[in-house]
Parts: C-alpha cells; structure tokens; sequence
C-alpha cells in the first residue's frame, strides 16, 4: 500500500508552502517593526498595545462585534421559522424552496449586495414605499440600518439551511410518540423539535457571525465611506496606509478571537446536545412526562 | 402526521422570497434601462450593453473571473481527490495533521487568509497578477474539494484498493477504475463548491492581485464608488451564466435516468 499513500506527498507540500507558510509570515509581521533595510527586523509587541489601548481601534472592534451580534440573531429569528416551514412541507415542495433558497448564493455576493444601493438609495423603492404611509425622504442608504440589511440578505440563506438540514435529519416518529404520551403541539416543540434542531442553529450561527464580522465589503458599500468595521480597518493599512505589521497584528487578534467564539459556540453545542444525546430515549420521554420532568433535571445536574 | 395549514409560515417563506430575489429582479430590470438612474426606469435600451461589450476593462474582468474559476476548479478538484485518497491510506498522525492544516482556509476569516497569502507573494518577490489570483485560488479550493471527498473515502472498503490490485490491477488501475467512480458524487460536488467558491471570491482575489488584473467582484467594487448601469448589465450576463450551468447541472442526471429506464425496458 506504499504507492497510494505517497499520493499525498505533494498536497502535504502544497499545504506547507501556501497555508502554513503565510500564516507563519503574518504571526512573523505582527510582532516585528521592519527596519529600514531588507532583514533589519526587531521583535515587538507595540502594535498589540497600540491597537489594545487606543480607544478608537477598540470602538472600531466593538461595533463590528455589535453588529455582527445583531446580524445573526435576527438571522436566527427570521431563519428558523423558514427553515420550519420547509422541513415541514410535502417532499417535492421541499426539494424546490431548498433549491429557490440556493440560487442566489450562486450568484456573486458583491454583485447582490452593489443591487441593494438602488433600491435603499433616496428615491428607490424602499423609500417610495415608506412615501405611500407619509414618511418622507426615509434614506436608508449609507446607514448601519443598511449595513445591516446587507449583511442579512448575504448571510441568511446559511442560517436556513443548515437549521433545515438539523430539523430534516429529526425523526418523525418522535414526535409521534410524544403525542401518544400527552404533549401538545407547544410542548412537542419545546421539548423535542427545538433540542434537536440546536446543532443546526448552531452551525448556522458559525456561518453567519463569523464571516459577519470579518466582512469588509458591504459597510463600503452600503454603510458609506465613514462606516468602519474591523474588516475595513485591516485593508486600509494594508492599502492606503502601508502599516504593514501593525495590519498583520489586527489581523492576528481577529483570527484568535474568531477561534475563540469557534471554540465557545462548539463547546455550546456539545453541551446542548450533551442533554439530549446520552440515553436520548429515556430522557426525552421522561421529559415529556410532566411527573418525570423534574427526576431528569436532577440526573442532568447529577 | 395530519397537514395543517399553517399562513403564517406561508407568509414568511414567501417575505424570504421576495427578499431574496428583489435585488436579482432590480438588476435585470435596471441593466434595460435607458437613463443612468437606478432608481426611475425610463425606458427600455440596450445602451449599457453597448458599453459593457466596448469597454475592455469590464469584459476582461469577466474573462479573468470564468478563466481563473475554471483553472482553479479544474485543478484543485483533481489535485483535492488525489490528496484525499493519498491522506485516507497514510499514518494518523499525517492524516490529522494535514487536515489541520487543511482546515485553516475554511476556519479563518477570508480576509486573513488573504493577508496573509499576499505577504507571502510580496515577500517572496512574485509579481502579483493573473498567476498569484490563480495559485490563491487553488489554495483556497483545495481543502472544500478535499473535505467533501473524504466522507466518501471513508464509506469505501479500505481493502477495496487491495483487492483490485491482488485481482491484477496495478495501482494506477486500483485508482483510477475502481476508487475514482465509487467517490464520484464526492467529487463532482467538491468540483461544484469550488467553482463557486472561486466564481464568487472578493476577499482574496482583492489581495493577491496587482499589475490592473481584477475579476468581476473586483470591478464591482472599485466601480461601486460611482453610478454605473453597466454593472447591471454584467451582472444581469452574470445571473444568465448561473442559470444555465444550473440548468445544466439539474438537468443532465434526469435525462440520464431517463435514458436509463429506456434501455432498461427496451432489454426487457
């Protein structure tokens, strides 16, 4: 079996030339101040502080989190219930809103988000629209509102697929027999479709929140030239500004904090479905049964 | 389970609709339109069009994003499969660790990814241009093509390559007749994902790229700064292109089947 194994050789040195390789130069950038000269680098660690210290960085930082926080819940609120109504349609129905909801990710991001000026622009449709109620002049444009709106409309179908897949994998007869047991419809939701569905959600929210935070795109487009996310930060010191390490260093702390909440969201979702999977039957069933209810809340804490 | 009609959801799935496609429909309404505004049609002109094919920037780009996403697809696709069977027969510790690695382009925010690979070229002295979108491109490629071959790899008998060459196949045989077709879905899906992937990159391809070569999103977003109805003209082009390749893609296993059950009767 020599020969098939040596199959991988040259990925393993691909990978080590253009995945690990930059990623050691960047970590190398942001600790170094470059010298005047080719070689002439020394350690420092003046590009954290300056970043960790200015108030203004940190605003820049905050309001990205904020507003990337704010994408993925309504994202959440407007995803579930969707994906709720597909997983619940006849097959054929499903397989086509599946498909109705894929389709415009086909199509280029930048291209759907650059539609979005005309129609949120001064007299475009929005605006028209809030004319007819008697609200004037509504400008949409170049605000967070915007932004905002921009990063949903890129990020949702995310949310409702994978939420779909999540509720889709569930199976039917559980909820059967929750009705044989004596749950009504509320109480089958709570206690069976909503736990079972929380890997979804929580994939989904690693579909939005992260790319969310990091975009740099649409604030340019629609949020103006004033709006500043960190997505945006980052390429100006590499474009305009040319402050090369300090840039590397921002990029360095996004990518740390991006593992962090990686790593938080997936140790969330292992304890979600740490309640539901040891034992599954027993304790959903015992759930269901209000008398039982508190004797699974006791093993749990157990 | 007993149906129920449920309006409420109907109502929102159909609000997610529209939502969705408005912007589509806005941009195949307006690249018609005969005045600059992207807010008042006027009325019905092919004028952007006009300008779109006479202005050499704007179709070069388009060239540039289908020809590095057909390079990069092509490439990544069967240097992904090939890296994919290779890791499922080495050690654990390799396998684990280039999955690490491979995971690194999915895991982290694009626009460090991009940071970072464009350090790289200018560290290295590479002129940025055509060949360093492409080669970042494949980069970024490779671990989807990977990730989606490797579950199929998998599901295959590990003696099934053993078997094919104690029966007489030399390893180029074992690989190419008998592990190849049985990962096929994988394959073409992870083709599938990286041609999006590539077709649609911003991030990365705004960069690693120099020299005035730009891709479609590129171009949207340095031309995004002023009115330009053109850009509903390519994007309209670019819609049309989708849909045709989707088409395609929907298409073709149904006439197969379709095929399949004929001659299946007609041997009957």
């Amino acid at each position: 079996m020599k020969k098939l194994s040596d199959l991988a050789i040259p990925y393993i040195v691909w990978a080590v030339i253009m995945i690990a390789l930059p990623m050691l130069l960047l970590v190398f950038y942001a600790f170094t101040n470059s010298g005047s000269g080719t070689l002439t680098f020394r350690f420092t660690l003046e590009h954290f502080r300056k970043f960790f210290t200015d108030p203004d960085f940190l605003k820049v930082m905050w309001r990205s989190i904020v507003i990337a926080l704010k994408t993925t819940v309504l994202c959440i609120i407007i995803g579930y219930p969707v994906a709720y109504f597909i997983a619940n349609s006849d097959d054929k129905t499903r397989g086509m809103l599946v498909l109705i909801i894929t389709i415009p990710m086909w199509i280029n991001m930048l291209v759907r988000t650059y539609a979005w000026i005309g129609i949120l622009s001064k007299d475009g449709i929005v605006s028209r629209f809030f004319a007819l109620f008697g609200a004037k002049d509504v400008e949409i444009l170049y605000t967070e509102t915007a932004v905002l709106i921009g990063m949903i409309y890129n990020f949702l179908p995310f949310m409702i697929l994978q939420i779909n897949t999540s509720l889709c994998k569930m199976d039917p007869m559980l909820l059967e027999a929750g009705n044989d047991l004596g749950a009504n419809a509320a109480q089958r939701f709570l206690k069976i479709t909503l736990p079972l569905s929380i890997p979804g959600v929580v994939s989904g929210i690693s579909l939005v929140f992260l790319p969310a935070v990091s975009s740099f795109f649409i604030p340019k487009l629609l949020g103006g030239g004033s709006y500043f996310l960190i997505g945006n930060f980052i390429e100006n010191q590499f474009i305009t500004v040319g402050e090369w390490n300090f840039g590397a260093a921002i990029s360095m702390i996004m990518a740390v904090i991006m593992m962090l909440s990686m790593y938080i969201v997936r140790r969330g979702e292992d304890i979600a479905s740490g309640n539901v999977k040891p034992d599954a039957k027993k304790t959903l069933f015992q759930r269901l049964i209000p008398d039982s209810k508190k004797a699974g809340a006791d093993e749990r804490r157990i | 389970m007993k149906k129920k009609k449920r309006p409420v959801g109907k109502i929102l799935m159909i609000l997610t609709v529209i939502f969705f496609y408005l912007p589509i429909i806005f941009v195949i309404v307006f690249s018609f339109n005969s005045s600059k505004s992207l807010t008042r049609f006027e009325s019905f002109s092919l004028t952007w069009y006009e300008k779109l094919f006479s202005s050499r920037s704007m179709m070069e780009s388009l060239y540039t994003t289908i020809i590095v996403a057909v390079v990069a697809t092509f490439v990544s696709t069967i240097a992904g499969t090939i890296a994919a069977i290779g890791l499922s027969k080495s050690k654990r510790v390799v396998h684990d660790l280039v999955l690490q690695l491979n995971d690194f382009p999915i895991m982290n925010p694009e626009i460090v990814t991009a940071i970072s690979l464009m350090i790289f070229f200018i560290t290295l002295g590479v002129e940025r241009g055509l060949v360093t979108m492409m080669l970042a491109h494949i980069a970024f490629c490779i671990p989807y093509v990977i990730l989606s071959v490797m579950p199929k790899i998998r599901s295959l008998d590990p003696n099934l390559a053993d078997a094919a060459m104690d029966l007489g196949c030399t390893p180029w045989q074992a690989l190419t007749k008998v592990m190849v077709p049985q990962i096929m879905p994988g394959i073409i899906s992870g083709a599938l994902i990286a041609f999006t992937m590539s077709f649609d990159d911003f991030v990365i391809s705004y960069f690693v790229t120099g020299r005035g070569v730009k891709n479609l999103s590129i171009m949207v977003y340095t031309m995004s700064k002023r009115v330009n109805p053109s850009i509903n003209a390519v994007s309209t082009l670019v819609v049309a292109l989708i849909t045709i390749v989707l088409l395609i893609i929907n298409i073709v296993p149904v006439i197969k089947e379709k095929r399949l059950l004929k001659s299946e009767r007609s041997s009957k």
